[in-house]
């Protein structure tokens, strides 16, 4: 069974739709499901690229497995769609070979917090200047709806068909404990402050967390009876609150409880590659020559 | 619009308006867009694209004013607004 | 192209296996070093970390052998050397992505010195278990390159030919030595630059636009695209085709598949390196890699003494495994053994190519230690009889 996609019946225009040169456009119209909040994230992360007027020639997205994990796969960027869990090591592989490059890692909730979790405490603790945009749905989607480190409990997924009675992860506290430079938190519905908080995230000197709130239809709101991906986005219109600078304690997502958003981190630290540099130079002097980014040679 | 007092610069303001492009076979029928309009110019059409979904029709085009909101929020890339210059309103006193 | 003189140690050197091995590495052009401290393999770690801010290049201890072997993935694709080194333990963890490398046909080298087995087993002794796991280690089909040094100046000389053979056939190539090549301390000669013979990378010589990720242009092995150059390119582990799109149908699987597997296969013989040594005429071949082909050698001189016409393969390269070779070996002489330290790995391929035409014997054991030169002796007297 052959997956290429039907030719468009796109409206007689001169003009195309201004997202057209930064998608690859021979793969859409996307997989993800209708009211699915996703195609909304890549929006963001597309006006977040283009105010900041990067060259996008040097910025390289990698992605792990899951429904957010195709985003790699409809940005025309140099973009690596890699085995689960693993896109944080090889965005930090990416990232120390091509200190030039800025290197965004989009991938969800279970890819990074779970499978990913060992690479992304570490990741954070060494504070690569890498921007980590994590989509968290609640659910493994992908793969049929599976219980997620952030799930939360009493939700009903299909590895939790009782109800989850597992703690979930608050992953602004996660970040944030293991010494992220930026962390953020919107929903999909928040959708300019999210683009904000992904330019800044992007332009920090930093390992920067970006977590994205967004809808689940076809399993996670689906299997919880919680409607359609707009009943969600309607959710987080009535429930999200916004708390710059809270506490990433008080920031947990209970089921159908509360979200807060907002910008809670935003400190400076040196980065891996400056550590790196000024800890060699000091040590060998005129025999060390510094490493990429600092001087902006490779 | 109503104003405690008339600001001193409402001359100069224009209301921006908006024309919309629905790229109608790239819909899924999810509604953001009908339902985040700030104006209410949109609304889920009756007529289906090949997929079976209900695209977006607008049915109040005098009253968008260019935010983007629907824009921004399909998830399909399926609508976009393309600022019109010639025909903004003034703004009534 | 020749290797950067900055980068080598020209002169006589006493170092051990591991040690030699990360010089070899720093010579062929590594920059980036990205592994997890295991024993026996430590040491070529230890070596990195110290050398290489000098010579412009970047080593970081990573948190897993997961992540160790992704990261030297992303950093071969951003257009800089890599390697990562490791032991049995590690090993298995990094299979899953040595098959995301084998996928995206990324080069890079992968050194494992290998100990006693399974699970924890002997850290700190030989053994050459995980030979089959080399070869079938990741899941999915595909071939592999593995290379077997038996010294610490093959271990120099051999991680630079597996640098140039992972640039040559776009994919991870492994380096198979064992505990005791890796703690051995020889001495190494390390030539000037000059003498050096280096695989460049090749890229395409397509404009950006016109260039896909998986173009094989008639050659077996696609040129690669550079990350930043404007080419804006999509690879993914999953199934894809020349566009690195992926494709999920059994049309794509096929054609990917078969590239990857005739990449090698097409090529075994330029590929293959093996030394012969008295088997023209020989009645007896005796078959080894890494260091039983040094303790053959004892065991091997005292059955000619006693008039046994027998001769000695060492393979360098273990895998392709010299299918060809053994099977015209095996319809002129009365046995094959296959002496490594292991109850069985190498030896079911030479015995499959022997293909019942000769007898075939294995001088093998649980590993801990290597061979006993008068255990192959006796291998050698029961094969002859």
């Amino acid at each position: 069974m052959s997956t290429k996609a039907a030719p468009l019946n796109v409206k007689e225009d001169e003009k195309e739709h201004p997202l057209e040169n930064i998608l690859r456009m021979d793969r859409i119209p996307h997989i993800w499901c209708p009211t699915c909040g996703l195609g909304t994230t890549v929006t963001a992360l597309a006006a977040a690229l283009e105010h900041l007027k990067l060259d996008l020639n040097k910025v390289a997205i990698v992605s792990g497995i899951g429904c957010t994990g195709r985003v790699a796969g409809y940005m025309k960027l140099d973009s690596f769609h890699t085995t689960h869990g693993r896109a944080l090591p090889f965005a930090v592989g990416l990232h120390i070979a091509r200190p030039d490059m800025k290197v965004i890692v989009f991938s969800g909730d279970g890819d990074i917090a779970s499978i990913g979790g060992n690479h992304f405490i570490h990741s954070a603790r060494r504070n690569f200047d890498i921007t980590v945009i994590c989509v968290n749905n609640f659910i493994y989607a992908m793969t049929g709806g599976q219980v997620a480190p952030t799930t939360p409990g009493k939700a009903i997924t299909s590895t939790s068909p009782h109800g989850n009675y597992e703690h979930p992860f608050n992953l602004p506290y996660l970040a944030g404990a293991c010494g992220a430079t930026y962390v953020a938190r919107w929903t999909a519905l928040h959708i300019r402050r999210l683009t904000t908080a992904m330019s800044e995230a992007i332009s920090k000197r930093g390992f920067s967390f970006v977590e994205i709130v967004a809808p689940c239809s076809t399993l996670y709101a689906r299997l919880n009876k919680l409607g359609t991906g707009l009943d969600l986005m309607k959710f987080y219109h009535d429930n999200s609150v916004i708390k710059h600078g809270a506490d990433l304690k008080d920031v947990d997502i209970d089921f159908q409880s509360k979200i807060t958003v907002g910008k809670f981190v935003d400190i400076e630290k040196p980065t891996y590659i400056d550590s790196m540099n000024e800890h060699l130079k000091k040590k060998y002097g005129d025999k060390y020559k510094l490493y990429g980014g600092v001087n902006g040679n490779d | 619009m109503k104003y405690w007092r008339t600001p001193l610069d409402i001359d100069k303001l224009k209301i921006p308006r908006g024309e919309l492009h629905i790229i109608k076979e790239r819909c899924k029928g999810c509604g953001f867009c009908v339902e985040y309009c700030p104006k209410g110019v949109l609304q889920l059409s009756t007529e289906f694209n090949s997929k079976g979904y209900h695209p977006p029709e607008v049915v109040k085009p005098e009253e968008c004013v260019n935010c983007d909101l629907c824009e921004m929020l399909c998830p399909d890339f399926a609508i976009y607004c393309v600022r019109v210059e010639e025909d903004e309103k003034e703004v009534s006193k | 192209m020749k290797a950067d003189p900055r980068n080598v140690l020209t002169g006589d050197h006493y170092l051990d296996g591991n040690h030699a091995s990360a010089e070899g590495a720093i010579a062929a052009g590594c920059k980036f070093f990205a592994g997890y401290p295991i024993t026996p393999s430590t040491e070529i770690a230890e070596r990195f970390a110290r050398r290489i801010p000098l010579v412009d290049g970047v080593f970081i201890q990573m948190e897993d052998e997961l992540a160790s072997m992704n990261a030297i993935l992303g950093a071969s694709w951003g257009g800089v050397k890599s390697m990562t080194c490791t032991s049995g333990p590690g090993f298995s963890l990094m299979m899953e992505n040595f098959g995301l490398g084998i996928m995206l046909e990324t080069p890079c080298v992968l050194v494992n010195v290998q100990r006693g087995g399974p699970s924890t087993g002997l850290p700190t002794l030989p053994g050459q278990a995980d030979m089959m796991q080399a070869r079938w280690g990741s899941h999915g089909d595909y071939e592999v390159i593995a290379l077997a040094p038996d010294s610490p100046q093959e271990s120099f000389e051999l991680t630079i030919q597996a640098f140039n053979l992972s640039e040559k056939y776009r994919m991870p190539v492994l380096v198979m030595t064992d505990e005791c090549v890796g703690h051995m301390t020889e001495k190494v000669v390390i030539p000037p630059a000059e003498e050096i013979e280096l695989y460049e990378r090749r890229y395409t010589d397509k404009k950006p636009g016109e260039a896909w990720p998986f173009e094989a242009n008639g050659d077996d092995t696609a040129p690669m695209l550079p990350v930043g150059k404007g080419y804006k390119f999509h690879v993914t582990g999953l199934t894809h085709d020349y566009r690195g799109y992926p494709i999920i149908d059994a049309e794509a699987q096929e054609k990917k598949v078969k590239h990857l597997v005739d990449k090698i296969r097409n090529h075994v013989d330029e590929i293959i390196w093996i030394e012969e040594k008295d088997v023209e005429g020989a009645e007896l071949v005796v078959m080894s890699y890494g260091i039983s082909s040094r303790v053959v050698q004892p065991a091997v001189a005292k059955a000619r003494k006693e008039g046994i016409k027998i001769g000695q393969i060492k393979m360098v390269t273990v895998w392709p495994f010299p299918e060809k070779r053994v099977r015209e070996l095996a319809e002129k002489v009365k046995a094959l053994v296959m002496v490594e330290m292991n109850y069985g790995q190498v030896y079911f391929e030479m015995d499959r190519c022997a293909a019942g035409k000769c007898k075939t014997y294995l001088c093998g054991h649980a590993g801990g230690t290597v061979h006993k030169p008068d255990d192959i002796y006796q291998t050698i007297k029961e094969a002859v009889k």
